[in-house]
């Protein structure tokens, strides 16, 4: 049986715990909108790319002369696969389930046959896969540093992806990073962006015709890396608001535990002093009798 | 009243602006060209250089490099890697974005040679052309 003391010091410390978990959670709250704000803004762009992408690819890609980021290099056999977690821990499950995600594309392609080269964006995604899969890892991209995502990060990551591609490193790339969806649901997600895999494009009907200048393959060929820096960035952008928001939900079960605990403390502690105090009545009353 | 069209300029990090205008003056690949109302649907990209939209409320231009434009029957999309406002810009803008053009000149493969030490020279008429 713990001692009052002892009831004591643990109340308060759990009641800092409280306060600290409590705190976390509203910096993620507004760290959150400012993630959501980034990634809102960001959509009209990527939407509008990968319209004319689609629609240029559809036109081109069937010829002989479509550009290998678009086709492929006719073979499959080298994945290379890019994890993108956070930097910090403390969210949930989110880097978990990114690097269980990639884990389980891994050990799939491995027993298939296939080679495995990793990237890791985020230093939590990596110390997860170093452990389990240290001898396919190839790299690591470091963002601490960064204070708020932007275009530059994003081009700097698809400028390596582009060298190790052109230097035939691998033949398929594939970016896991978590959807967001609110902010109790982040959906980890696999896309492959080399080869350029497209939503079949959606038939309108009356697509307009378009001038190209200078040729279509000429375009294709300067927006499809371009389209690499895009896909990432945006899977950045859903990254850093789905971190901030698993966050927010974890510290909002920490805080919430926390006061449950707390409760539960106090009662035990009550209990205790009313014990010690009926203990020194029976004493007393007990000593007044045996007079 | 001149026709208007719809135009929008977006940057990957958000919209830069929305608005009716009756002409604008692309910076394109293959030389400049000026898109107004009803202009036949064109796709081109851009080489770095001031995008010029002039509409009923004004003039207003943007320094932009890369990406390209969209124009169709709804308008005129410019989808510019980056873009500032000229009256924004500033001589530090340019020299970093000038330094970047370098070091890529100077490290591109051979066959990437001529692309790069062409966006160098337009980034450096750029300069020029903003006069700052």
């Amino acid at each position: 049986m713990p001692s009052l003391k002892d009831l004591k010091n643990r109340i308060e410390s759990v009641k800092n715990t409280r306060k600290i978990t409590k705190a976390m959670q509203m910096v993620a709250a507004a760290k959150l909108r400012r993630a959501q704000d980034a990634a809102e803004s960001a959509r009209p762009y990527t939407e509008r790319f990968n319209a004319v992408l689609g629609g240029l690819a559809a036109s081109v890609g069937g010829s002989d002369s479509a550009p290998k980021l678009l086709s492929g290099t006719g073979s499959d056999q080298t994945h290379l696969l890019v994890v993108m977690t956070a930097e910090r821990g403390l969210c949930g499950g989110f880097n978990s389930n990114i690097a269980k995600l990639a884990r389980a594309k891994a050990e799939d392609l491995i027993a298939a046959g296939k080679t495995v080269k990793i990237l890791t964006v985020g230093k939590k995604g990596r110390d997860a896969i170093k452990r389990d899969l240290g001898e396919h890892f190839i790299g690591h991209v470091d963002l601490t540093e960064v204070k708020r995502i932007g275009y530059e990060n994003a081009q700097d990551i698809a400028r390596d992806l582009l060298a190790r591609f052109d230097n035939g490193e691998f033949d398929v790339a594939t970016i896991f990073y978590a959807k967001f969806q609110n902010v109790v649901t982040q959906i980890p997600t696999a896309q492959q962006i080399i080869p350029a895999a497209f939503d079949a494009a959606e038939d309108e009907g009356a697509t307009t015709l378009y001038d190209y200048e200078p040729s279509e393959e000429a375009i294709l060929a300067d927006l499809l890396p371009r389209g690499v820096a895009t896909q990432i960035f945006a899977a950045l952008l859903e990254n850093g608001a789905s971190e901030q928001g698993a966050r927010m939900s974890a510290m909002d079960n920490a805080t919430r535990n926390a006061g449950e605990m707390i409760d539960k403390l106090t009662i035990e502690f009550n209990r205790s002093r009313q014990a010690v105090i009926t203990n020194e009545l029976i004493e007393i009353i007990s000593g007044a009798e045996a007079l | 009243m001149a026709q208007t069209m719809q135009f929008d300029l977006v940057s990957p990090e958000r919209a830069l602006a929305s608005l009716q205008a009756t002409s604008v003056q692309i910076p394109g690949a293959d030389g400049d060209m000026t898109a107004m109302p009803d202009h036949a649907p064109t796709i081109t990209t851009l080489r770095p250089g001031v995008l010029t939209v002039e509409g009923p409320d004004g003039t207003a231009s943007y320094a932009v490099t890369g990406g390209f434009a969209e124009i169709n029957a709804e308008g005129t999309s410019v989808l510019a890697e980056k873009a500032i406002a000229t009256a924004d810009i500033t001589a530090e803008d340019i020299d970093a974005l000038i330094a970047t053009a370098k070091d890529a000149a100077d490290t591109a493969a051979a066959e990437n040679k001529d692309a790069a030490a062409k966006n160098l020279a337009d980034m450096e008429a750029l300069r020029a052309a903003l006069n700052v």
